[in-house]
């Protein structure tokens, strides 16, 4: 029973890289489809919009260094890798909420991005305002990644 | 889930909505002593295909380019059928009629309906309507009797125009799409008003109401009959008791006042979607946009080719998109 805490706590690495890497992938899609029907009747634009559709891939990002940093805390990127079952869950639990967030924060600033992609289609000048209400979203996203990334490093110091 | 959202197709048609006529482009259509001018300036804004086209042609063409267009970024294009419906029973129309007179003529038929033109053509030819789709088959066998063994062209067309009428709100209320069944809605209750006023300025009976006015929701038909047969102030007294209220005061004004009312109102309806990122809504309203502006522009070249006083032409121009 106790060979499970590894078990557990790479389960919780694989999920914050595995749903915010299909949330940021989705998004960053919806963004570039988006995009794509901008370029395709003004080229001009493509720098704003670009911008604009790669918003949502950060979540990726995060999840790949909650991911990282779990992943070499727990030793499986060498050490020992020997945990009790607590321990494995608590790290499970410490990746949810960028795995969590940030796959529906990714979906969300897609939305968003796309909608301001519009606003870049009919009026470029407003570059700056539009960039603004998908970057909001990111807020959460950076919240849950402080989050998992106090409780991952916490963990090891907790003596159970 | 893409797919569904249109994305790429809605933000086409961002880009594309900043070319369509705003007021400003109309004044200075407005501001032309010539036709001749009115037309330049249409071509100088990319509007036909050669720059040496009518009037007609010129606008036939803009109306093509928005349906390639929309072609282009729509596989399925059954959800427009709330828009193609009349294509087709038009050719059915005109394939009767050109049954019942023996004789070819030309140009009569519109492509891209929502079934190829030959079906309707081939159906009526062989008199087997079982290659039509289900809502056609009814009307099409009862429209071809009439005309066949009474010669009635005005009862035939009565016929159609009902069973038209009748599939559009049908489709558009199971369309999924607020936006199209209201218009579906609206372009039903419309038809129906304009049956009303015209039956009743011609003095038909009641038989023809029924056989005429098509069922929707926003009107009682049954109660639109009976004003009809009273006469124009019940018409109009009927109606404000309903949603077309506004329109009641301009039916006793004039037929181009309602019909005005009636564009701009479609305008209104469609006005939202200019805030919306997804969906095929953007796309219904950005063809709804393009008839408002062809014809907003075919009656401003009329009234110029006529020499109508400016203020004649722009108290019939209708509100615009953007």
């Amino acid at each position: 029973m106790d060979k499970l805490g590894i078990v557990f706590a790479l389960t919780g690495a694989v999920l914050a890289a595995l749903m915010s890497g299909v949330g940021s992938a989705k998004g960053v899609g919806m963004g570039g489809e988006a995009a794509a029907g901008v370029i395709t009747e003004d080229p001009s634009k493509f720098g704003k919009v670009l911008i604009l559709q790669l918003l949502p891939g950060t979540q990726g990002i995060y999840g790949l260094l909650i991911a990282f940093i779990t992943l070499s805390q727990i030793g499986v990127l060498g050490g020992d890798s020997n945990m009790s079952l607590a321990k494995g869950l608590l790290y499970l639990a410490a990746c949810l909420p960028m795995a969590i967030v940030g796959y529906g924060s990714a979906i969300a600033q897609a939305r968003a991005s796309v909608a301001s992609i519009s606003v870049v289609a009919k009026k470029p000048e407003q570059f700056g305002k539009a960039m603004i209400f998908p970057a909001m979203v990111e807020t959460y996203a950076i919240l849950a990644l402080l989050i998992s990334i106090l409780a991952i490093t916490g963990i090891g110091g907790i003596n159970i | 889930m893409a797919d569904s959202l249109y994305t790429y197709a809605v933000a086409r048609i961002r880009s594309k909505e900043l070319r369509l006529f705003d007021k400003t482009d109309l004044e200075q259509l407005m501001a032309c002593t010539r036709y001749e001018d009115c037309l330049r300036i249409l071509s100088d804004q990319g509007w036909g295909k050669s720059g040496e086209e009518t009037a007609e042609q010129l606008l036939a063409a803009e109306r093509e380019k928005t349906w390639d267009l929309i072609r282009e970024l729509v596989d399925d294009m059954s959800v427009f059928d709330v828009f193609l419906y009349e294509k087709d029973f038009h050719n059915l129309k005109a394939a009767i009629k050109q049954t019942y007179v023996q004789e070819e003529v030309p140009g009569i038929y519109f492509n891209n309906g929502t079934i190829d033109k030959d079906i309707i053509i081939n159906a009526v030819k062989h008199h087997d309507f079982s290659e039509l789709p289900e809502f056609m088959r009814a009307a099409a066998e009862e429209a071809f009797q009439v005309q066949m063994h009474t010669g009635d062209g005005q009862l035939c067309e009565i016929i159609l125009d009902k069973a038209v009428l009748e599939a559009i709100g049908q489709k558009g209320r199971t369309s999924g799409s607020k936006l199209l069944a209201e218009y579906a809605e609206l372009k039903t209750a419309v038809a129906d008003i304009n049956i009303a006023v015209r039956g009743s300025r011609t003095g038909k009976n009641r038989e023809f109401f029924k056989r005429a006015l098509a069922s929707c929701t926003s009107l009682d038909t049954e109660k639109l009959a009976e004003a009809a047969l009273s006469g124009m102030e019940a018409i109009s007294s009927y109606l404000e008791g309903t949603d077309y209220h506004e329109a009641a005061q301009l039916l006793m004004e004039s037929p181009s006042a309602f019909e005005r009312w009636c564009d701009n109102r479609i305008v209104e309806l469609i006005k939202p979607q200019k805030y919306n990122p997804f969906t095929i809504e953007p796309l219904a309203a950005y063809i709804l946009a393009r008839e408002n502006e062809i014809k907003t522009v075919r009656i401003l070249l009329s009234g110029k080719l006529n020499g109508l006083p400016e203020n004649s032409i722009r108290e019939r121009l209708r509100d615009m998109y953007v």
